[in-house]
């Protein structure tokens, strides 16, 4: 089996991919400590609103610019920082703006659509901004060359497909092709040629309101100078997502839902022709390896060493519990590992304690950077 | 007589129903909205607090958002898509395309079938569904809506005691329970402004709407939930009733035991060794997790109930009836 290390060998982008809930941001997070631990200058990015990877990082905040995790933290830790870890939280309303001041040909022009209605609700509200604006950020920082490594945690989107489709369906959007050749500034339905646009735009003017067409229109012509700068730079974005030294790391848990989510969503970056490094399945219950004796009077045998009956059958329930969550994990992890051919699932197993500091990041980092022999030691070493 | 006879008790209920005690105030309203973050069991216990009225008598619908099909899944139905589907005696289940909803939308608002046709073939038309930012969230809460009416403009409408609502995970969350507010904003004037309000009262009414959170016993999903909470109050204007904690493990064992257990687990090889571990876990994770539990309680307004971890290998409907009765 292929060690994380490998698979992130001479990679400048990490995608951690997958639906909500599996501990993307966790996973981001410990992978870009651990290549930082080894050396590299790294940067993760993360757009979640809820905050999770500065708690994490033990950061107070983060802006919408890279910020260094403090090296010392890491050696209260034991941590051996060899390189350096930054962090940045995205704002995507932020993101949005800069984007539009680059690209506005002028100063009119970028007021006309920062001040818009709609811009406004688009540039912080429209399902795939966020994800088009997290490829932006990637693009820009990965322009300026300042880290060996960019760690992207996607947003929490529900459909996987949404996020990989996001830089091209903003951009259809803000191009508005059919729209723009049927409206302008001055009278909406003025220049509108043929009755079935009319009718359609006059019904619905009569549910939006008139007041909502305008801004629309507005909108639309505010952005028309942009299109053609907006359309180049999301080229560059896919040209730079399916690059040899971008890599996707698909993220999920091993329950039956979260797998088939996996499944699917590695198709989907098959399909997109889109570099698949591997698959890390969290908070899996690992098998106890060292089942000898005999397992049926597990009760008879704990009774007698703990003198408690009680307590024996208390115990033999929860680990028939437990080994049941199990095998129901090896299953599911065998059945993803044959469906995406790949020889990469990473296994983190379900912790003790609950991770959410840099502790628990650097105990995750064992399981991520371990190699095959030490794998297979660390599960024997416990139940 | 038969009922004084022993060990049958005639004139009791069966313990189901004797369990069945009505969840206060929650299951009485109109609409329930359950929300939470991605992967803490929001569809469950939607189904559950279905599964629960629906026992209680109530004609109950349970919806889910953007073509979403985990509740008809739990029921080993086939997809139940923009239509009302029977799962079980009183138990109705929905997953609303916000398309399906705009067209439904349009057809009550134009009369004239020709004009529908030839609105719904319009490139423009669609295009500037699409483009409007909120509507697909705006038609559908539109519908959610209109399934809670008494007086049901549908053909064939059924009426419901009991509109329960799967909300998209949070992040998102807020922001689609705040569509109607923030389009009577952008639409200042015409119908849709003044159906934005009607949603947006619909959405505050708390005699009539009530919110669960669901949560997970784990350190950042309770400081989510209690920043949930505080947006859904401040922005949305939505008092959340009850916060469900989702997935507690039992206490199985007592730290004296925990101790002994760990010298066993030093002292044993095999089996007995792997068990006691296994024990350790649990002890240390029902432990941490009381201690999350403490802390939601103290930071959260709305009262909050456990609900049990299921040590089973996938959630089914069964597993829904379990936390059904665990709910009170």
């Amino acid at each position: 089996m292929a060690s994380l290390n490998e698979v992130l060998e001479g990679k400048a982008i990490c995608i951690c991919a997958g639906s909500g809930g599996v501990g993307k941001t966790t996973t981001s997070a410990a992978i870009a400590s651990g290549m930082a631990a080894q050396g590299l200058k790294v940067c993760v990015l993360t757009i979640d609103p809820a905050k999770r990877l500065a708690d994490s990082l033990g950061l107070k905040e983060l802006g919408n610019e890279a910020r260094r995790v403090d090296p010392s933290l890491f050696e209260a830790q034991g941590v051996e920082m060899k390189g350096e870890l930054w962090a940045m939280m995205l704002d995507a309303k932020a993101t949005f703006d800069e984007l539009i001041a680059r690209q506005a040909p002028d100063e009119e022009s970028r007021d006309r659509v920062l001040n818009n209605r709609i811009y406004q609700q688009i540039s912080s509200a429209l399902a795939g901004s966020q994800e088009y604006m997290a490829m932006e950020k990637l693009f820009e920082l990965h322009t300026e060359g300042d880290f060996d490594l960019l760690v992207l945690d996607t947003p929490p989107t529900r459909n996987a497909l949404d996020f990989l489709d996001a830089p091209k369906r903003l951009t259809q959007f803000i191009e508005g092709k059919s729209l723009r050749v049927f409206m302008k500034p001055t009278g909406l339905a003025a220049k509108v040629t043929g009755r079935g646009v009319s009718v359609a735009l006059s019904v619905f003017k009569r549910i939006v309101g008139f007041d909502l067409l305008a801004d629309l229109a507005e909108f639309f012509n505010a952005f028309s100078g942009m299109v053609d700068g907006f359309q180049a730079r999301a080229k560059r974005v896919n040209k730079l997502l399916a690059d040899p030294a971008t890599c996707f790391l698909v993220v999920c848990g091993p329950q039956g839902e979260p797998i088939d989510e996996a499944v699917y969503f590695h198709r989907k970056l098959v399909e997109a022709k889109l570099p698949f490094g591997g698959v890390v399945v969290n908070k899996v219950h690992y098998p106890a390896d060292e089942l000898q004796g005999d397992i049926e009077d597990l009760p008879g045998t704990l009774a007698e060493k703990l003198g408690d009956p009680d307590l024996a059958k208390r115990v033999a329930a929860n680990f028939a519990d437990y080994q049941a969550l199990a095998e129901r994990d090896a299953h599911n992890i065998d059945h993803l590992a044959s469906e995406l051919r790949t020889s990469v699932v990473i296994r983190v197993p379900h912790l003790d304690e609950d991770v959410h500091d840099l502790a628990g990041l650097a105990q995750i980092d064992r399981y991520l950077f371990a190699t095959a022999e030490q794998r297979v030691e660390m599960a024997a070493g416990r139940a | 007589m038969r009922g004084y006879s022993d060990g049958d008790p005639l004139f009791l209920p069966p313990p189901e129903i004797a369990r069945n005690c009505p969840i206060p105030n929650l299951l009485d309203k109109r609409l329930v909205i359950v929300t939470g973050k991605g992967g803490v069991g929001k569809t469950t216990v939607a189904v559950a607090l279905g599964l629960r009225a629906a026992g209680e008598g109530k004609r109950t619908i349970v919806c889910e958002v953007a073509s979403q099909e985990n509740a008809s899944r739990m029921f080993a139905h086939t997809a139940v898509g923009f239509h009302e589907v029977e799962m079980e005696e009183n138990l109705w289940s929905i997953s609303i395309d916000p398309d399906e909803s705009m067209r439904e939308y349009v057809l009550l608002q134009l009369k004239v079938r020709a004009m529908r046709d030839l609105l719904f073939r319009s490139r423009i038309f669609n295009y500037l569904a699409a483009a409007t930012p909120g509507l697909k969230e705006l038609v559908t809460i539109g519908k959610i809506w209109e399934l809670a009416q008494l007086d049901r403009k549908v053909k064939q409408g059924r009426k419901y005691d009991l509109v329960i609502v799967d909300a998209p995970a949070t992040g998102h969350g807020v922001g689609f329970l705040q569509t109607p507010r923030t389009f009577a904003s952008i639409a200042r004037v015409g119908p849709i402004h003044s159906q934005a309000q009607t949603l947006d009262r619909f959405i505050t009414d708390h005699e009539h709407t009530g919110t669960a959170i669901v949560a997970l016993p784990e350190e950042m999903p309770v400081n989510e939930s209690m920043t949930l909470e505080r947006d859904l109050r401040d922005e949305v204007g939505v008092a959340v009733d009850r916060v469900y904690l989702n997935g507690l493990y039992p206490e199985r064992f007592s730290k004296a035991e925990a101790e002994k257990l760990a010298r066993l687990a030093e002292e044993e090889n095999g089996a007995a060794r792997s068990a006691a571990r296994a024990a350790l876990s649990e002890f240390g994770r029902a432990r941490s997790q009381r201690a999350q539990l403490s802390r939601l309680r103290r930071g959260v307004e709305a009262s909050v109930k456990t609900l049990p971890f299921l040590f089973e290998p996938e959630l089914g409907v069964e597993a829904a009836r379990r936390l059904a009765r665990k709910l009170g």
